[in-house]
């Protein structure tokens, strides 16, 4: 047991929970930044003030969350050395640059603007705030795009050569950013953004729908969810499969784990459930629909797929949690189409804002986005094990000359310290979000903070789970 | 024509670490004086003059740990691990900090922890960049192509000494910083801070430049003997003027000249440590060129930079320029 503990073992686990940390808010502030970047544009267009109204309220939800980003990520950017320096030192010359690009090109576009967001209402003029507005939104865009460059080309590498030093060295810039599974990447992960805050909101909106169904601000934020529920959903589960196909050409192995297949084989089925019992090579259980995955994965009922026999047991990563994070992907973004499509079906009926059923199901679905994009990400990250750099560079070779009691204590502190203190974020945006948008509450004048003290504001998120 | 990019990429770097310095150190003073203001509305306004430039600010050591990580790979991969435990204090003391800018506002129940978590960060987060830097000059252990040492091998009198000196360096710099943005009471008691942390300063500009020649006999023959001499004399001269800049500034309250000139006297300071550790990117172990990457990673990157630093100066100074002039009491931004 203790020597499962090694530094090794610690700096994959510390890296780990740092990064799922930072990814759920560059996920919210994405989606967010676009989302306020539209509220805007209505407004300047329609001058309907519920637009406005609904800018103000999800801007400081946002501020809350980007500064949450903005302090989970710059710990990232110093965690490749502290914990990843030999990776560093080797991927270093290709990688680095991307990342230095991300810096110059998008960092630095949404911290600059930022200010003028936030702080700038009435220093600047509508057009001009405007502009703000879509500058931190196209740089979180393509501060996206940067690091899902890198990763992709972790994932996927190509246009490089390696020099007498064993690093590897860039040939050509063109094939390492926009490397095999770049743009499935990109495209995957935006539109998982856009619906994880598609189902932010829309929960929001049900809530305060619930308690009032003509709040004006709620009727049209849930309104925008669902149309986003209804085209988005089903746009990201076609991406996602094309992007199991990139990964079928490319990483085999990652999806005859995400498969839970040991043995190649024509036919395959997909499994609905199973065990993967590593020590066996086989699933000590496995209920699946047949020529399911075949199908999928082939478009041919006797296609063959590949099996994690393939390779030896040393090349092969952890089955269990790949299997078992892409079923909860899935099974996520199928209720989101289905929501989706059945609010098409009661916009119909004209319905959409008084059932409360279905308002309760959009709440409970609320915060599914964020579990599906961590679902997505284990399933990225844990199925390229055991390398760091697919097929060429092992994650056991990448590790910093740290020592265990070292890395030992750096995560601890780094689990006490982010629980506590984006706990206490996440609170204040829960607590922010059981404010009605209506302009009745603190919008109308009244400092936020006072609000506290007001029933409505001390609601607490287990009295929201509990009051339905 | 042959381009030494190591050398273009190594004195970039020093540039966007020392703007990072002129930067974050006001705002990191802003939260060492912090608990030294009288409750909600001094300290209100305190906050409020950082609160729209911060992330920007911040994004200087971003700039600061890729460009290493992309420019000279080698050294960020040996520097991280011999700095680990001074490294992720910072970072998470910058969490504590950073955190207490939206959650204050929110929070007003509970505004004092979140007051203290601005300070204690910013207090973490300083004296942690001053271990760091004096780990710089002290020197680290190196063999091969990795980091040698032990994780304490940073803490020592000297480095804890340069943590302390660039706690007083930046709040000099946050309370030029105030002058600059406040009237009134808070202005007149950024002054008295003025005159402890220029005291302070001085003090410790000159033990630093006392004691760093005596670590290694390198740099004490860059400072004392012919030739280098002469290129260096200079450095301590220009300071004695600016620190006379800084007295004057106080002594006759001058409020423009008290932040550029703490900027300009930790500019010479960052000069003088640049003689100190020239041609070593990590001290007396690796230089530039054997730690930067290929050249065809620092063109592609140099090209990025030339575009992109011009825009970012622009844009980053409009935003400054947006926000000018002093901020008073009672203005709370998207807060109210
Ligand atoms: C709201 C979020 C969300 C939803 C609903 C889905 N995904 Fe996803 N998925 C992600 C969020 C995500 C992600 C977090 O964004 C990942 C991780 C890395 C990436 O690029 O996207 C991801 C990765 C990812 C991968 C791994 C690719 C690789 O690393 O090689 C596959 C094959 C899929 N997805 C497929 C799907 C399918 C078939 C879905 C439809 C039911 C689906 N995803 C819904
Ligand atoms: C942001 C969402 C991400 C999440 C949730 C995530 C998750 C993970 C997880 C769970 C691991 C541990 C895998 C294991 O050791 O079994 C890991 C490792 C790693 N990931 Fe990611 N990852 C993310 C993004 C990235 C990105 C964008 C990069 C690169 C730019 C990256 C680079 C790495 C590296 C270098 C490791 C360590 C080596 C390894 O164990 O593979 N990750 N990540
Ligand atoms: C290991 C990998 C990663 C590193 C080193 C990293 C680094 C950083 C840093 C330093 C910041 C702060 C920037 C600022 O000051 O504005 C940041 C924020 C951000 N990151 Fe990451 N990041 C990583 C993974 C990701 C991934 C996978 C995505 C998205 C796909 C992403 C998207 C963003 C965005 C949009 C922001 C803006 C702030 C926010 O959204 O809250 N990052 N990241």
């Amino acid at each position: 047991m203790l020597e499962f503990f090694d530094a090794a073992m610690l700096a994959r686990l510390q890296f780990a929970f740092t990064v799922s940390f930072h990814i759920i808010f560059p996920a919210f502030s994405i989606g967010l930044a676009s989302y306020l970047f539209v509220l805007e544009a209505l407004w300047l267009k329609t001058d309907n003030p519920v637009y406005l109204r609904l800018y103000k309220y999800w801007l400081k939800i946002f501020a809350v969350g980007f500064g949450m980003g903005v302090v989970s990520g710059l710990v990232m950017s110093y965690q490749f050395g502290t914990n990843w320096s030999v990776f560093s030192d080797k991927a270093g010359p290709v990688i680095g640059p991307l990342l230095a690009y991300e810096v110059l090109s998008a960092f630095f576009l949404e911290a600059g603007f930022l200010g003028i967001m936030l702080f700038g209402m009435d220093r600047v003029g509508k057009k001009l705030h405007y502009f703000a507005t879509s500058m931190v939104a196209f740089g979180t865009l393509l501060s996206a795009t940067w690091i899902l460059a890198v990763n992709s080309w972790m994932q996927t590498p190509t246009g490089h050569a390696v020099n007498e030093l064993g690093q590897f060295v860039p040939g050509n810039w063109m094939s390492i950013i926009f490397n095999p599974s770049f743009p499935y990447r990109l495209l995957h992960m935006t539109l998982a953004s856009y619906l994880t805050v598609s189902f932010v909101v829309g929960g929001v909106g049900a809530w305060h729908l619930l308690r009032d169904k003509s709040n004006p601000e709620a009727r049209k934020m849930f309104s925008m969810a669902m149309w986003m529920a209804t085209f988005v959903a089903p746009i990201q589960i076609f991406a996602g499969d094309l992007h199991g196909l990139n990964t079928l050409e490319h990483q085999p192995i990652k999806v005859a784990a995400m498969e839970g297949h040991w043995h190649r084989q024509t036919g395959a089925p997909f499994l609905l459930a199973a065990w993967p019992d590593s020590e066996k090579e086989r699933n000590s259980f496995e209920i699946g629909i047949p020529y399911a995955s075949a199908i999928v994965l082939t478009h041919d009922i006797d296609g063959e797929t590949p099996g994690l026999t393939d390779v030896p047991a040393s090349d092969r990563p952890p089955v269990g949690m790949v299997f078992w994070s892409f079923r909860v992907m899935i099974l996520i973004g199928t209720l989101m189409a289905l929501i989706g499509i059945y609010s098409v079906w009661l916009r119909w009926k004209g319905r959409l804002y008084e059932t409360p059923w279905f308002q309760k199901s959009a709440l409970w679905m609320g915060p599914s986005g964020f579990v599906a994009v961590l679902a997505g990400w284990v399933v990225t990250e844990v199925g390229r094990q055991p390398f760091t750099v697919y097929g060429l560079l092992r994650t056991s070779e990448s590790l910093a000359p740290v020592d265990a009691p070292a890395v030992a204590a750096s995560l601890i502190a780094f689990i006490v310290v982010y629980f506590a203190l984006f706990g206490a974020g996440t609170y204040y945006i829960i607590r922010m979000m059981c404010l009605p948008p209506d302009g009745q509450g603190p919008q109308a004048g009244k400092p936020l903070r006072a609000a506290g003290t007001t029933p409505a504001a001390s609601m607490t998120p287990t009295e929201l789970v509990g009051g339905l | 024509m042959d381009m030494d990019l190591p050398l273009i990429w190594a004195g970039l770097l020093s540039l966007g670490v020392f703007i990072y310095v002129a930067l974050d150190g006001f705002d990191l003073g802003v939260g060492l004086l912090f608990p030294f203001f009288a409750k909600d509305a001094d300290r209100d306004v305190a906050m409020n003059t950082v609160a729209p430039v911060w992330d920007g600010n911040e994004t200087w050591l971003i700039l600061g740990g890729g460009g290493l990580f992309a420019a000279f790979p080698l050294a960020y991969a040996i520097v991280m691990p011999a700095l680990y435990a001074p490294f992720t204090i910072m970072l998470l003391a910058l969490v504590f900090r950073g955190v207490a800018f939206e959650y204050r506002w929110r929070d007003k129940s509970h505004e004092r922890i979140w007051d203290t978590s601005f300070v204690f960060g910013s207090f973490m987060a300083t004296f942690m960049q001053g271990i760091v830097l004096g780990t710089f000059v002290q020197g680290i252990e190196v063999d091969g192509r990795a980091y040698a040492g032990g994780w304490w091998d940073w803490l020592t009198p000297f480095t804890v000494m340069t943590g302390v000196a660039l706690c007083f360096g930046y709040s000099l710099l946050g309370s030029g910083w105030l002058i600059l943005k406040t009237e009134g009471s808070i202005r007149a008691q950024a002054y008295r801070f003025a005159t402890l942390t220029a005291m302070g300063t001085f003090f410790f500009v000159c033990v630093v430049s006392l004691w760093t020649p005596l670590l290694s006999p390198e740099i004490y023959a860059r400072w004392f003997t012919s030739p280098t001499i002469y290129f260096v004399a200079p450095v301590p001269l220009l300071t004695l003027v600016v620190a006379g800049f800084i007295a004057r500034g106080i002594y006759k309250q001058i409020d423009s000249i008290i932040y550029p000139s703490t900027i300009a006297l930790l500019g010479l300071c960052f000069i003088g440590l640049g003689v100190g550790l020239t041609p070593y990117i990590v001290p007396r172990a690796i230089t530039i060129h054997e730690a930067a990457a290929p050249d065809s990673s620092l063109m592609f990157m140099l090209v990025g930079a030339l575009i992109m630093l011009p825009l970012i100066l622009g844009y980053t100074g409009y935003s400054y320029w947006i926000f000018r002039g002093k901020v008073r009491h009672g203005d709370r931004g998207y807060h109210s």
